[in-house]
């Protein structure tokens, strides 16, 4: 069974990504074009099978990044995978053909953030009504927006 | 649109009209405001597109306005019906980032508040499940009534200790807020004996049923790999097989130190999880025992007293923390930025995962199931929409 | 008094002491299902709620009337009085008492039950009528179970028909003088066919476990669920109707009817006796519906065509060797 400190150098050897964090938790920043092959090979080769959860955060002029949290159960560590998608872009390539869960996470990502993934089946808002506009966290939307006929 | 991008299951049943029911967002088996578009034919549920976000209040964006010492009795709202679970994640996050120790008898407060808690979200889910099965004026209704009564006795004991009965804010960064008062300790013990006794008849009556469990062996069977490819967690992953509780894979406060049983099950199914649910109510009360009795003296909370809400300041970091709810997985990724406010904090809500696993189970069964299914697979609306 | 005058008096009668009882059965429902979720029940109203029922009445009847724009208005205004009709009517062939009824028939069981499934049509045209696929979805249900599972019921009501050897009521009550005669004590088929008679009655009138066609949790209310004020207290009566009338029928063939400690001289005991049986029955049925949770409409469909038939035709294949053997039981 693979252990989280073989699965450092497992990572830098296949992928060319450094692998961060410490112990159980092991943290990969990997560039868009890198993201959907981090995710297949942490599924195949890393077992793991568990998705615990896929986010984004606006880092203001930095432009926005993607967060996902894969576990591997039986082994006890955790993969944290992050790709930073540059400023003013919010194209990604969706994990949905490797998580069947990264489904409604990535449409909660769209309704709040604007990332449109390439390759989801059915993005769509899931939160908010399907007429809202504006994505609220951005760190350019204020908090008191008004969108009439709410308050 | 609506109708576009449900997963249809191709039934091969020629000749027939398929109907669109809408089980609406105003529902009595919908556990909270949920609406489930079922494309029927005749009594066979072929797919289901299920729309949330009627409870949306935005809490990510709302945890970037106040303050840390101001957000924690906010963030009971999530899971309200655990509301200390979620509280927990929380401070937990915070803690973490912040490099912030909690005394030892703030841990062991922690622990007996989230698992009388989990005691009292499973009554709940028992009755429901059961009011839904058998309806409001039937012998669902029986069950409920007599869950209820129980819950009533664990919500008049975080009565005494926390002035509230549904959500608390008893969780502050660095401790809890308040101490056991005199005598709380007897009456929880009490409390904790008699639900014990009451489980058993529970059970009895339930299992000797056999329309209880033709409604629920063999319904919502849901496989371990997409159990974990979905992101269920909680009864839901531990019915399907897979030994993940957050209380042994990476234990919090204290959880080290107590001696209880992570119940396990093949079957996936509602039976299975039922099952599960059911030995989580021994085990809660077994941990609640323990705690009492080692309940060490010292300070509830390593930070001193709110005295202004800007007084936690958290330095750059950036942190998950996860807690075993009575759902599941509950978790706080935070990204603090040295002020008093995070900059940004997600919540992973157990529930939100639970719930993307129903269009995949719910095609094939009736519609009698997807009320039984939804029944087992318990969620909380707070936690879905956040 | 000329007979036709005297037949709309006693039916008079009788259909207002069935009106009033079906009232204070829901209070007796209601109090008993009260003190096995321990709790009270009704209170308030009236000494420990002795006038809730009355209350209820005039609620319902003060209620604004709102029917669907889009419902088939003449099948949906129609449908609680084809309900309500047949449940009323079945009463007539009862006997309270000998000699106390309004029409004992020589084909009494055969009229009870050939009109008591009637409510089905009603039943149907108030789920089309509504113009609402959850009440569509109710009445398809209820159809295929009510047809399901009037059958056994048939079936199980003629095993004392055959232990008699008469359709007729009254002989049906006759041929059970003293307690040891009472046909649920006949030896294994009795019994047998009393709790076949239970599950079937449970089936036929929708109680739970067999509601699925209500279940308020899925269906909210199933057929009824767009009729309001009088309507509503149309059909809620038809309903309470037809289940004590079948409580009713429980007691006569298998209860001994009005058999009972000085019976034989004064009728109105032995009618207040076959009252006290037909509340036995229909709290059995109650106690059944407060305990147990419902199970779905093709389980339904499989207990009745795969166990209570076969159950039935062979308790009454059953009784019939057993009747050629030693002749039937009573005149």
């Amino acid at each position: 069974m693979l252990t989280h400190t073989q699965a450092r150098p497992l990572i830098q050897e296949r992928l060319g990504l450094a692998a961060s964090g410490e112990g159980p938790l092991l943290v990969v920043e990997a560039p868009p074009d890198q993201w959907l092959a981090l995710g297949r090979f942490a599924k195949a080769e890393l077992g793991c099978g568990y998705l615990s959860f896929v986010s984004a955060v606006d880092w203001k002029e930095q432009g926005l990044e993607v967060v996902a949290r894969v576990e591997n159960l039986e082994a006890g560590f955790a993969l944290m995978m992050k790709c930073k998608l540059g400023a003013g872009e919010t194209r990604c390539v969706s994990l949905v053909p490797v998580w069947r869960g990264a489904d409604w996470m990535e449409r909660e990502c769209y309704d709040m953030f604007g990332v449109r993934f390439e390759g989801h089946p059915d993005l769509r808002r899931i939160l908010l009504p399907h007429d809202w506009e504006g994505h609220p966290l951005l760190k350019s939307y204020a908090v008191d927006t008004p969108h009439p006929p709410y308050r | 649109m609506d109708i576009e991008g449900r997963q249809v299951l191709e039934m091969g049943y020629a000749g027939a009209e398929r109907l669109t029911m809408n089980m609406g967002p105003q529902h009595p088996s919908s556990h909270g405001v949920f609406r489930a578009i079922l494309t029927l034919e005749g009594e066979t549920v072929v797919a289901v597109d299920a729309v949330i976000g009627y409870l949306h209040r935005c809490h990510e964006k709302l945890s970037e306005t106040l303050t840390y010492t101001q957000y924690p009795s906010i963030a009971s709202k999530t899971d309200y019906v655990a509301a200390m679970t979620s509280e927990l994640a929380y401070v937990r996050a915070a803690e973490m980032v912040g490099k912030i120790d909690v005394p030892k008898r703030a841990q062991y407060l922690r622990v007996i508040a989230a698992e009388l808690q989990r005691v009292a979200s499973h009554c709940l889910w028992l009755g429901t499940w059961c009011l839904d099965m058998g309806g409001a004026l039937g012998g669902g209704a029986t069950v409920f009534l007599y869950c209820i009564r129980e819950r009533e006795d664990v919500l008049d004991l975080f009565e005494s200790l926390t002035g509230a009965r549904l959500l608390y804010g008893f969780h502050q960064v660095g401790g809890t807020r308040y101490d056991i008062p005199a005598g709380w300790a007897q009456k929880c013990r009490a409390t904790v004996d008699k639900i014990d006794g009451r489980i058993n008849e529970f059970e009895a009556m339930l299992e000797s049923n056999a329309f209880f469990m033709a409604r629920t062996q063999g319904v919502g069977t849901v496989s371990r790999e997409l159990a974990q490819e979905v992101g269920i967690s909680g009864p839901l992953i531990r019915g399907s097989g897979v030994n993940y509780d957050i209380r042994r894979a990476e234990p919090y406060s204290s959880y080290e130190d107590f001696d209880f049983k992570v119940p396990v099950e093949t079957a996936g199914d509602c039976f299975a999880r039922y099952r599960v649910r059911m030995i989580e109510f021994r085990e809660s009360i077994k941990i609640v025992r323990q705690a009492l009795d080692g309940l060490p003296e010292g300070p509830i909370s390593s930070r001193p007293g709110v005295k202004s809400v800007g007084q936690v300041r958290i330095p750059k970091g950036e942190a998950y923390a996860r807690v075993e709810g009575a759902r599941g997985e509950v978790g706080c990724y935070l990204i603090a930025d040295g002020s008093a406010k995070p900059y940004r904090m997600k919540w992973r809500g157990a529930s939100f995962s639970n719930l993307a696993v129903l269009p995949h189970i719910i095609p094939g069964h009736k519609v009698a199931d997807v009320v039984a299914i939804m029944g087992s697979v318990d969620p909380v609306f707070g936690e879905v929409d956040r | 008094m000329p007979s036709a005058l005297y037949a709309f008096v006693v039916g008079f009668i009788v259909l207002n002491a069935v009106v009033g009882m079906v009232t204070y059965v829901t209070l007796l429902e209601r109090k008993f299902a009260a003190r096995m979720q321990s709790r009270i029940g009704p209170y308030r109203v009236g000494p420990h709620g002795l006038l809730q029922p009355i209350a209820d009445a005039l609620k319902l009847m003060m209620k604004e009337d709102v029917v669907p724009r889009l419902a088939d208005r003449a099948v949906y205004n129609l449908a609680p009085i084809v309900f309500l009709v047949p449940c009323m009517l079945i009463f007539a062939t009862l006997p309270f008492a000998p000699g106390l009824g309004v029409a004992d028939l020589n084909i009494g069981i055969l009229f009870f039950l050939a009109v008591s499934a009637m409510e089905i049509v009603g039943l149907f045209m108030g789920g089309w009528g509504s113009n609402n696929k959850y009440a569509l979805l109710s009445a398809m249900r209820a159809v295929n179970q009510i047809i399901s599972y009037d059958l056994p019921f048939l079936f199980i009501a003629l095993v004392p028909v055959l232990l008699t050897g008469s359709l007729k009521l009254s002989d049906i009550a006759a041929a059970q003088p003293d307690v040891l005669h009472w046909f649920i004590f006949y030896p294994v088929i009795g019994q047998l066919a009393f709790i076949a008679y239970i599950v079937a009655t449970l089936a036929a009138e929708n109680r739970v476990p067999f509601d699925i066609l209500e279940a308020e949790s899925e269906l909210v209310a199933g057929f009824r669920v767009e009729y309001s004020g009088m309507k509503f207290a149309l059909i809620q009566l038809g309903e309470y109707a037809h289940m004590i009338a079948t409580s009713f029928l429980g007691a006569l063939l298998f209860l001994g009817a009005w058999d009972g400690p000085g019976a034989a001289g004064s009728p109105w005991l032995g009618a207040f006796y076959f009252l006290l049986k037909a509340m036995f029955v229909f709290l059995l049925v109650t106690w059944i519906r407060w305990s147990f949770v419902r199970i779905r409409v093709d389980q339904i469909l499989a207990i009745s065509w795969k166990l209570l038939m076969p159950v039935a035709l062979l308790l009454l294949m059953a009784t019939a060797v057993v009747v050629t053997w030693n002749g039937p039981v009573g005149g």
